[in-house]
């Protein structure tokens, strides 16, 4: 019985395939922007992870002032750490790998006649041993250097870029404002962070040399500490905080004037953002999908005027009320169900173009491929059922009498 | 249905009455009809417009109910049924063909043809077969997939008359079934209708308004103002 209801209404749909396939415009496009929307959301949100993975996950950051102020954010008045309490930290605080003192100023670099606006960090080789970083050519600083504060550098690589271009710049000299630099290494690219802030535009020199010659005072602006493999950084954060209140002379019950975050509080501050604008995309593209709903609904009653002979002619001849329910509640399902597999093939094929230009990694989302499924299924029955019982419920006689 | 029925007159209609709307305002279409349709008969009803033979025509057929009277469908009570059970009745032993001829648009003769048994539950092999056979009943073998609009009048009516038979009803209610054809045509569809009528002992109820074709059938009903106005028998038949 049922079989035979579904035969009569592919029949139904077959008949009239220009008015099927509009009909389910609607549906195809509410799906397929869902689709799009979440998939390329999902494929953000990897990229976003992998991108703080890069960063280094056993890393930890510690700032003076409070919260997270996130890069270039503003500063708080708290004072600044010394080198001393780099020190202490690594002298006290167990299962650490490296810590690194870093203070930096925005600087011009020069070189020749180009000129290129850059961030000059004083730091120590621990830097490049927190952050995971290797160098593509050229050495790191030598003991003598970081203790006498000499004037030597090394590049990230856009830095280099925009400087020597092709050349090669180990043992150049470059100036910053009044400084003149050699250059001694070049730093391997690390690509953007999940900001969008361009990791390679750095020049790297001896945090003696930032203090004395560039900035003028022992400030150290942050610590950058990297955990041991294996060590939670969550202790290693804990044990920090009870240095360093002590070392800052903290009363207890007193808020923390410096900040440690891991890189855990980073990952979730960011997914959560590319969640939030998932969903809200989500939810933009959920709308076209109702909209989609009410056109099949729309169409479907259409369709009960025009079919109105049609309807009367099957009354007469014995259809049940119920036959004529499903019937043009089938009609409705099959017709939103084929949107729903058109809207799931263009949404993936639009989010995987999507993905490609915008250089992000295609995450097939098998479960809101399956809510798609369900929920255009779904606006069939709920949209279809008004026009399908207006159909059913229609008087015989003044059906075969409609013109 | 019992087999006792043969017994009865197959339609029997006693004292019905249908009126539209209430009270003095109340439209009376039918004023009190007692009417009798042997198994086997072929029966022409006519009348002016607005005399009531339409609405007697949709009791006849089930698609409508009486304010009053009974009527008794073999032996059963229509006036009883409920809606899907008088659609039920209308499946197993009805056949309507109607002036505007009803097909489905867009849809092939034979697939027109197999509708009904498709409510039926018929398997598709048994449709295929009965709609052919029914189809070739009214001369259409090689027309089976055309579509209406690929049909004269006289073959999409030919068409509907192959839809009312294939379940073979025991009674076909044929609502002015010439009345868009011209005279070939109709002579032609009655001439169909007078030979399922004879070979198949299929009753026929025939609304019409022309006086030569209710002149096929073997008696004559003449309402007028909601009453039967006259009943008698057709002496000389013009086939």
């Amino acid at each position: 019985m049922i079989w035979q209801t579904i035969l009569l209404a592919l029949r139904a749909i077959r008949r009239n395939v220009l008015r099927s396939s509009l009909t389910i415009l609607g549906i195809v496009i509410g799906v397929a922007a869902v689709i799009t929307m979440v998939t390329l959301g999902d494929g953000a949100t990897a990229q976003v992870t992998a991108d703080i993975s890069r960063l280094g996950s056993n890393m930890l950051q510690v700032r003076p002032g409070q919260g997270f102020h996130g890069p270039g954010g503003t500063r708080s008045t708290a004072d600044m750490f010394e080198v001393d309490d780099a020190e202490a930290i690594s002298r006290e605080i167990f299962g650490l790998e490296a810590v690194a003192p870093t203070a930096s100023r925005s600087q011009q670099a020069i070189y020749g006649n180009k000129n290129w606006s850059t961030s000059v960090m004083g730091t120590t080789n621990a830097y490049l041993q927190v952050r995971d970083w290797d160098l593509e050519s050229g050495r790191q600083f030598t003991e003598g250097e970081l203790r006498s504060g000499r004037t030597v550098c090394i590049l990230g690589s856009t830095v280099r870029d925009e400087l020597f271009g092709d050349q090669d710049p180990l043992g150049a000299t470059i100036r910053l404002q009044r400084l003149s630099c050699q250059v001694i290494g070049v730093l391997k690219s690390k690509g953007q962070t999940g900001f969008g802030h361009d990791q390679d535009d750095i020049v790297m020199i001896p945090l003696r040399t930032l203090q004395r010659r560039i900035a003028g005072s022992n400030d150290v602006d942050a610590l950058y500490v990297s955990a041991q493999e294996g060590i939670s950084t969550n202790a290693i954060k804990e044990d920090i905080e009870r240095l360093m209140r002590e070392r800052r002379r903290i009363a207890p019950g007193e808020d923390d004037d410096f900040h440690v975050r891991d890189m855990q509080e980073i990952v979730s501050t960011l997914t959560s953002t590319t969640r939030v604008l998932t969903g809200l995309l989500g939810a933009v593209a959920a709308v076209s999908l109702l909209v989609g709903g009410i056109g099949i609904m729309n169409i479907m009653l259409v369709s009960v005027t025009e079919r109105t002979r049609e309807i009367g002619t099957r009354l007469a001849i014995g259809a049940l009320e119920r036959e004529v329910l499903m019937q043009f509640l089938i009609e409705a399902v099959v017709l939103s169900s084929f949107g729903g597999l058109f809207g799931i093939i263009l949404g993936l094929l639009a989010a995987a173009a999507g993905a490609h230009v915008l250089g992000m990694p295609f995450v097939l989302n098998s479960g809101i491929v399956a809510i798609a499924v369900v929920f255009s299924a779904a606006v069939g029955m709920i949209f279809g059922y008004f026009p399908a019982r207006k159909a059913a419920r229609l008087d015989p006689i003044e059906a075969l009498r409609h013109e | 249905m019992n087999t006792e029925s043969e017994n009865h007159n197959l339609i029997e209609l006693a004292g019905i009455a249908k009126a539209y709307g209430m009270g003095a305002y109340a439209m009376h279409a039918l004023r009190g009809i007692d009417l009798h349709i042997d198994k086997g008969e072929f029966v022409a009803v006519m009348g002016p417009s607005g005399s009531g033979k339409s609405t007697c025509m949709n009791i006849l057929g089930c698609l409508d109910t009486p304010t009053s009277g009974t009527y008794l469908f073999n032996g059963i009570e229509v006036g009883a049924l409920s809606r899907d059970q008088r659609a039920l009745l209308r499946r197993n032993y009805l056949g309507f063909v109607f002036q505007g001829f009803n097909l489905l648009n867009r849809t092939s003769a034979l697939e027109n043809v197999e509708l009904p048994l498709i409510y039926r539950g018929a398997s598709a092999r048994e449709r295929h077969r009965r709609g052919r056979e029914a189809l070739e009943a009214v001369g259409l073998t090689g027309w089976e997939s055309h579509t209406p609009s690929e049909l004269s009048g006289g073959q999409q009516q030919r068409v509907a008359i192959a839809r009312a038979v294939v379940i073979e009803p025991e009674v076909l209610m044929a609502d002015e079934p010439t009345g868009n054809l011209d005279s070939t045509c109709s002579r032609e569809i009655m001439e169909l209708l007078c030979a399922f009528n004879k070979e198949r002992g299929i009753t026929i109820v025939m609304v019409t308004h022309d006086l030569e074709m209710a002149l096929y059938a073997q008696r004559t009903i003449r309402f007028l103002d909601g009453l039967i106005d006259s009943e008698e028998p057709n002496g000389v038949k013009l086939s």
